[in-house]
């Protein structure tokens, strides 16, 4: 049995800045993620991240767990890095089980920081799940950690930041990308991650939508059509796209299974991307001594995750029994940065969300 | 499909070769893969069968979240191939079924 | 009746208008140049503000703010260009006085355009508009790996020309 001051699951970017919070409070934090570099998805992030100084605006995601880890590393055995750790199991009792390889063995913090992150999500249509068809984060791990191009011809569904980055990602790879096609009438994702493919020669069409794929045991094209007013297919309007890979880019969902397995409530709320934790200001959980942070906790970006995680860590550190020496201060600029992050048109449906999720939980 | 030689980003230096097989047949990968991007990188899209109705199946997520890469490597079923490095030797083959464990 | 959308919503492209309203005047561009920040809408990022070595560029204390250059502070040296993280930054040119405007982009890809080479020019739908001849490319660390590359057209295309046709890859 591992023991520890505070456990946190999932080493991205909310994971790690909890890590580090809570080593400035003077805890022992053990960092366990199941992939084989710390990182979480910043590990395939090419592109420059935007928001401020605090966030590393300007300095490509996957610059930044090297210079996480490099302020972690300052406080010496204090921190346990667990690369390739599996938490399989949050027991009510307060034990994590968890596998390294072939090693099996069981965790006990005083408190926990769950920073598990995402998934994505699949779009309904006939032969969604012929290979060819890949989520576009799963195709940016593929081009930017192990340097293998997904195929040939792109079509891109999903003009949020994410198919946009990526469309972007692969004319870098030398993957051509045939068109951007989104069901809403207007692009989600920021118009200069936009502008970037339009000037590349990517077309954009809006209120399209994929009819079905077809092909003979794998994607060969698919079959798009125009959407109306009440996001119907606009009969007539049918095209054919000769591709041999689909990106879909249509959201997130929280990763919430060890949540739920240690008892925590959890609501339904759009916004956030589905079911997410109830919490407190702190970040805690209805499990006294769980916390949350990043995606997790609901669908943003990694610019927010770290903000979540950094103030998760501190309250997390606190609740076993080590205050950061300018707990408030932090605190108050953290929640600051969280709050100019989520303050334009971009961060709308997070406000809203996080509305939503304090009247259901009032009434639970 | 082909692996990505030059990047204005990143930088792929070369990397030592891993030879394996995928259903008996010689493969090879480098180190740094997991079985599944270097199936990729052979050509290899089709990763599985769905159960009931023997549906060809590929990754979807590529980081160990879905179960669609899943394989039976060295004689030990479900193996999600997208999260498992690759190491030399390894005997890989598209599972039949859901696999038993033990 | 539904909303008429703004096609720079549904397509990426910005109108002439808005493009115009971000130019410079014409005396400040024949004096040298001067850059071009084409961020039309609110999102969280001010790292132009922070880089700039003259403060020519304003965010303020809302970092949701549309940044605004001062383009008489500035001096054309383009550190934003390869700081913006939307690559939204360029810097245009018309001193030389001979019928030709001096670009200078971002351009992440590969092959690099090489200087003295002939390029294709593409507008902001990606159409390409004319020839242009490459002046310059420049990748100094500062830079972190977005290279800027500047280029030579005819000044016709001064409110036209945004990028270089990307080669394919390797």
């Amino acid at each position: 049995m591992k023991k520890t001051d505070v456990l946190v699951v999932g080493g991205g970017p909310a994971g790690l800045r909890a890590a580090l919070s809570t080593a400035e409070a003077g805890a022992r934090v053990l960092v366990a993620d199941r992939a084989p570099r710390m990182g979480g998805q910043l590990v395939k992030q090419t592109h420059m991240f935007f928001g401020s100084k605090e966030q590393y605006a300007s300095v490509r995601g996957i610059d930044i767990p090297e210079k996480l880890l490099g302020r972690l590393a300052r406080f010496g055995d204090k921190v346990e890095l667990l690369p390739g750790c599996t938490v399989l199991g949050a027991y009510e009792d307060g034990v994590f089980t968890a596998l390294q390889g072939e090693d099996y063995f069981k965790i006990r913090p005083v408190s926990a920081v769950i920073a598990t992150g995402a998934i994505e999500r699949t779009l309904a249509f006939p032969n969604n799940d012929l290979p060819g068809i890949y989520g576009a984060g799963a195709v940016q791990t593929l081009m930017n950690v192990y340097g293998v191009k997904p195929g040939r011809r792109v079509l891109m569904v999903g003009a949020g930041n994410i198919g946009l980055i990526v469309s972007y990602q692969l004319l870098q790879a030398g993957v051509e990308v045939v068109m951007i096609i989104d069901a809403a009438p207007k692009i989600g994702g920021y118009l200069v991650h936009a502008a970037k493919v339009r000037r590349m020669g990517v077309p954009i069409h809006t209120s399209r939508t994929v009819l079905r794929a077809e092909g003979n045991g794998r994607l060969e094209r698919a079959v798009t059509a125009a959407l109306d007013a009440r996001c119907a297919p606009v009969p007539g309007t049918e095209q054919t796209v000769e591709a041999d890979v689909m990106c879909i880019s249509v959201g997130l969902s929280p990763l919430t299974e060890l949540l739920a397995m240690a008892g925590c409530e959890l609501r339904y709320i759009p916004q956030l991307g589905g079911g997410v934790p109830v919490r407190s200001r702190e970040y805690e959980t209805t499990v006294p001594g769980l916390f949350v942070a990043g995606d997790a906790s609901g669908i943003e970006e990694a610019s927010a995750a770290m903000m979540e995680g950094a103030l998760a860590g501190l309250y997390a550190a606190g609740y076993a029994g080590f205050v950061h020496p300018s707990e408030a201060e932090t605190a108050a600029e953290l929640r600051a940065a969280l709050a100019a992050l989520r303050a334009g048109e971009a961060g709308r449906h997070i406000r809203a969300g996080l509305e939503l999720l304090e009247k259901e939980a009032l009434y639970a | 499909m082909e692996r990505i030689a030059r990047h204005p980003i990143l930088d792929f230096p070369e990397r030592k070769a891993l030879d394996f097989t995928f259903d008996g047949r010689p493969m090879r990968g480098l180190e740094g893969d997991t079985i599944q991007s270097a199936l990729h990188a052979n050509g290899v899209v089709v990763l599985a069968r769905s159960h009931e109705l023997r549906r060809p199946r590929g990754f979807y997520c590529a980081i160990g979240n879905c179960s669609s890469c899943m394989m039976t490597v060295d004689g030990v079923p479900n193996v999600k191939t997208c999260a498992t490095m690759l190491r030399a030797g390894m005997d890989v083959r598209t599972q039949r079924g859901k696999g038993v464990l033990g | 009746m539904p909303e008429p959308i703004d096609p720079f919503e549904s397509g990426g492209v910005p109108s002439l208008m808005m493009i115009a309203e971000k130019f410079p005047s014409c005396l400040r561009m024949k004096r040298g140049r001067v850059a071009v920040a084409e961020c039309y809408r609110r999102i969280p990022c001010n790292p132009c503000e922070t880089a700039c070595p003259a403060g020519a560029i304003t965010i303020g204390a809302d970092i949701n703010a549309i940044p605004v250059v001062d383009h008489d502070k500035c001096t054309g040296c383009g550190l934003c260009l390869a700081k913006c993280p939307g690559l939204a930054i360029m810097l245009v040119d018309a001193s030389a006085r001979d019928g030709t405007i001096e670009f200078s982009v971002p351009h992440e890809f590969l092959p690099l355009p090489e200087t003295g080479g002939a390029v294709d020019i593409v507008d902001r739908a990606g159409e390409v508009v004319c020839r242009g001849v490459v002046t310059q490319s420049l990748c100094p660390s500062a830079y972190d790996k977005t290279p800027v590359v500047r280029f030579r057209v005819n000044e016709a295309y001064l409110m036209a020309a945004r990028g270089i046709r990307a080669g394919k890859g390797e």
